[in-house]
């Protein structure tokens, strides 16, 4: 319902076309979104990954705000020396530092800067843009794949119904560390993701904030449907939208009517294989993992 | 010695990613518009812009003709047509 | 004012000094003691500098390239699996011409672990397009803390410095140091003025995606910007000594070269053994020499070329093996002379790896070794016992 309401579009937008990211890119809708809603007085820290590269190709840039990419795993760490430099030049007060990137560089190579950064108490908000896989090299499986994901390093096989091994609870991760907030949102949910960018900001410390961003590419879906089936994993419990603050989960969106996991599966392409009937055990793992979401974060409306 | 290595914030929009659509783009009908402004807010390129009712449109420079704002309009206020037709 | 202190403690006050504003470092033997007394100097308000602990080398350089990126002077140091764990950050502060300081407790590489003095560690970064600069005593390491900064920040160079310290040889011996007074470092080192930082007042994207079309010359200005820096640095070590009395850092120094018929070439603190070793031999009436050398990186080949070509034999002597080829000081050096009409008889040495003592036993025996046939990279006092148990 909050969707349809009028919401003020900021003036000028803080990420700017002429970007090379895909049609339809759900990373792009929410990158524009978190950014903007920071606003300008904002210093960005980004791992390299799809919204690095498609934003930065030397001379252009989408960027209107500071902004530096180092290396895959490190923004947590660079933007824990940017945030110390501006603390030693009294200048931190009313500047924003948001560390970015993608599932595999949040959740794989560079969770040990992230968690560094959350133990040492940071004033920092980090997002994590979760496409499920890394979608730049193309399509490999993450941390962050779900179970039974057909991606280019799990595929699907005659011996095989795709990603063997659960999604990573980066959420719960970022929470038990005890961090001032750490919550999921939705390209699905535009609203949601401005809501939860300026609740983070207004919070001191480490920030945490994951974003599931569908890639009409590496999911293969219309790229006109990426919202369409970003709201389907939140409406059948497979992507839960919740808020921790301090450890203890305060939030979740509840879903007014549970959807079965096969709306959600068939309409992407990289969970095909689970269509066929010799599939059927695997697809009901699939929706007991959205069940036991449903029932362990109460998402019952 | 120290060559250019950092990039002038916005200089993307030199680039002109209207040149991708492949076929369709957007054409914002005004007339049933409520002005919610959901198609300004998910735009991918952010170049969908409108006041109240009926007056949203799109930079057909930028625009890649991903279609989700023709999909999300709750009013289906915006239909994607071909590419050639005349908006 | 002199004191009498653990090197470490030298460098500390050296950085401490120099007033970097974002300090961070992981913990690493034997470049410890400089980071903890650089801790107490900010826990007791002697040092008004955010010491931020992180829990890996790579992210402590992460942390110095954000700070510095943001316009702050920063400061870290490491050793040996440090190092190479940070690689890929030391080269990615180079490639955006962040001028870091870092002092390196030089310490030999895993595997097998082993936590004593080499110059293993310093070399396997030697391409990264850092300065770097090995010490022969603590006096020299404080020194050239200084110089680093001045370096590092100038306008015309505006790259990383690494100061190179032998771990435990330098870093934990004690000696008379000569510490500048505050007013007399701000004189000579000026506060930093960053070309181009993160700041919302004027936003720029750093970091860039650079396309075939545009990467080579970045790698080529890094590379002019560090033959450059041949001029600057003699340039630096002269207004230090000007200054402050010492002939600290710059790209060499010759002992004792005149009219001398061999002469050993060597980096960091064996050099003082190996110019006591001249003095013996001269004393004696053999025609000897030595080139300390302090700048590995630029390597200077116009200087050693113009000190050594008058010498009929040259060992190198060095802490250091490129595996499956030779020692990659022995390379440099014979490349300075590589197409020259003039050149010395070259024989290359290997020396105290994993921190093996280097005696002034073997330094005569490397003058000795020097009037026969040249020599490619011998390892000098090797167990030969330990090698037969090997089969």
């Amino acid at each position: 319902m909050a969707e349809a309401t009028a919401t003020k579009a900021p003036k000028k937008h803080l990420f700017v076309p002429g970007h090379t990211a895909c049609a339809g890119c759900g990373q792009a809708i929410a990158a524009m979104l978190v950014v903007d809603t920071a606003g300008p007085n904002t210093i960005i820290t980004n791992n390299t990954g799809c919204l690095e590269v498609l934003s930065t190709r030397f001379p252009e840039t989408a960027w209107e705000v500071p902004w530096i990419h180092s290396l895959f795993e490190n923004a947590a760490a660079v933007a824990s020396g940017v945030e110390a430099a501006l603390k030693f030049l009294g200048k931190k007060e009313g500047i924003n530092i948001i560390a970015q990137g993608g599932d595999g560089s949040t959740a794989d190579i560079g969770l040990q800067a992230l968690s560094g950064m959350f133990d040492r108490g940071h004033d920092i908000l980090y997002v994590c843009y979760d496409n499920e896989a890394y979608m730049n090299t193309g399509v490999q499986r993450s941390g962050l794949t779900p179970f039974s994901t057909n991606t280019t390093t799990s595929p699907a096989g005659r011996q095989s119904l795709g990603n063997p091994l659960p999604k990573k609870n980066m959420v719960g991760i970022a929470a038990a560390h005890g961090i001032a907030y750490s919550a999921s949102s939705s390209a699905g949910y535009p609203q949601d993701i401005k809501n939860k960018v300026k609740k983070a900001l207004s919070k001191r410390g480490p920030k945490y904030l994951q974003i599931h961003v569908p890639c009409p590419l590496g999911w293969r879906h219309d790229p006109g449907q990426t919202m369409n089936v970003a709201k389907l994993a939140v409406e059948t419990g497979l992507y839960p939208l919740i808020e921790y603050e301090n450890g203890e989960l305060v939030n979740v969106r509840k879903i007014k009517e549970v959807k079965p996991v096969t709306e959600y599966l068939k309409a992407q392409a990289r969970f095909r294989h689970l269509l066929a009937p010799e599939a059927a055990e695997q697809v009901k793992l699939i929706q007991a993992i959205a069940d036991e979401n449903i029932r362990r974060l109460g998402l019952k409306a | 010695m120290l060559v250019p290595i950092t990039s002038k914030p916005g200089s993307a929009r030199a680039n002109k990613t209207g040149a991708w659509r492949t076929g369709k783009k957007p054409r914002f009908i005004h007339k049933n518009c409520v002005a919610c402004r959901m198609c300004a807010t998910i735009c991918p390129e952010g170049v969908v812009e409108g006041d109240v009712k009926n007056t949203f449109g799109c930079d057909y420079d930028y625009c890649k003709g991903c279609g989700l704002c023709a999909a999300m309009c709750p009013k289906q206020d915006i239909e994607m047509i071909a590419e050639g037709e005349k908006l | 004012m002199k004191e009498f202190v653990e090197g470490s403690m030298a460098i500390a006050k050296a950085v401490q000094s120099c007033k970097p504003g974002v300090i961070s470092a992981y913990p690493i033997t034997p470049q410890t003691h400089i980071v903890e007394e650089l801790a107490t100097m900010v826990a007791d308000g002697h040092l008004n500098a955010q010491f931020v602990n992180v829990e890996s080398e790579h992210s402590a350089a992460s942390v110095v390239l954000g700070a510095s990126a943001t316009g702050v002077r920063t400061f870290t140091a490491t050793s040996s699996q440090g190092l190479l764990y940070m690689a890929e950050v030391i080269f990615n502060i180079a490639g955006l011409r962040l001028p870091v300081v870092m002092a390196c407790a030089n310490r030999a590489i895993s595997a097998p672990i082993n936590i004593w003095n080499d110059h293993q560690d310093s070399m396997t970064v030697r391409d990264a397009g850092w300065i770097q600069m090995y010490a022969e005593t603590n006096q020299e390491a404080t020194d050239l803390i200084l110089q680093a900064y001045r370096l590092a920040e100038d306008h015309d160079i505006m790259l990383p410095v690494m100061v190179c310290v032998d771990g435990y040889t330098l870093t934990h011996a004690l000696e008379v140091v000569d510490f500048p007074t505050q007013e007399e470092v701000d004189r000579f080192l000026p506060a930093f003025d960053p070309i181009f930082k993160l700041d919302p007042k004027d936003p720029m994207t750093m970091g860039v995606l650079a396309e075939p079309s545009c990467y080579m010359e970045t790698r080529y200005a890094i590379h002019r910007t560090m033959l450059d820096a041949l001029e600057i640095i003699p340039r630096v070590a002269g207004e230090f000594k000007k200054m402050f009395g010492r002939d600290s850092g710059g790209l060499l120094k010759g002992y004792r070269l005149e009219n001398a018929d061999s002469a050993i070439i060597a980096m960091g603190s064996q050099v003082g053994a190996v110019c006591e070793v001249v003095d013996e031999l001269r004393d004696a009436g053999q025609k000897v020499g030595a080139l300390k050398l302090v700048t590995h990186r630029p390597f200077p080949y116009a200087a050693v070329y113009d000190a050594l070509t008058h010498v009929k034999e040259v060992a190198v002597l060095e802490k250091a093996i490129s595996l499956g080829a030779e020692g990659p000081l022995f390379s440099d050096v014979k490349a300075a002379f590589y197409g020259k009409g003039k050149a010395p008889k070259l024989s290359g040495f290997v020396i105290g790896l994993g921190g093996r003592d280097v005696t002034k036993d073997s330094i005569r025996k490397v003058y000795r070794l020097l009037a026969g046939k040249p020599v490619e990279s011998e390892f000098i006092d090797l167990n030969v016992e330990a090698l037969k148990a090997n089969g």
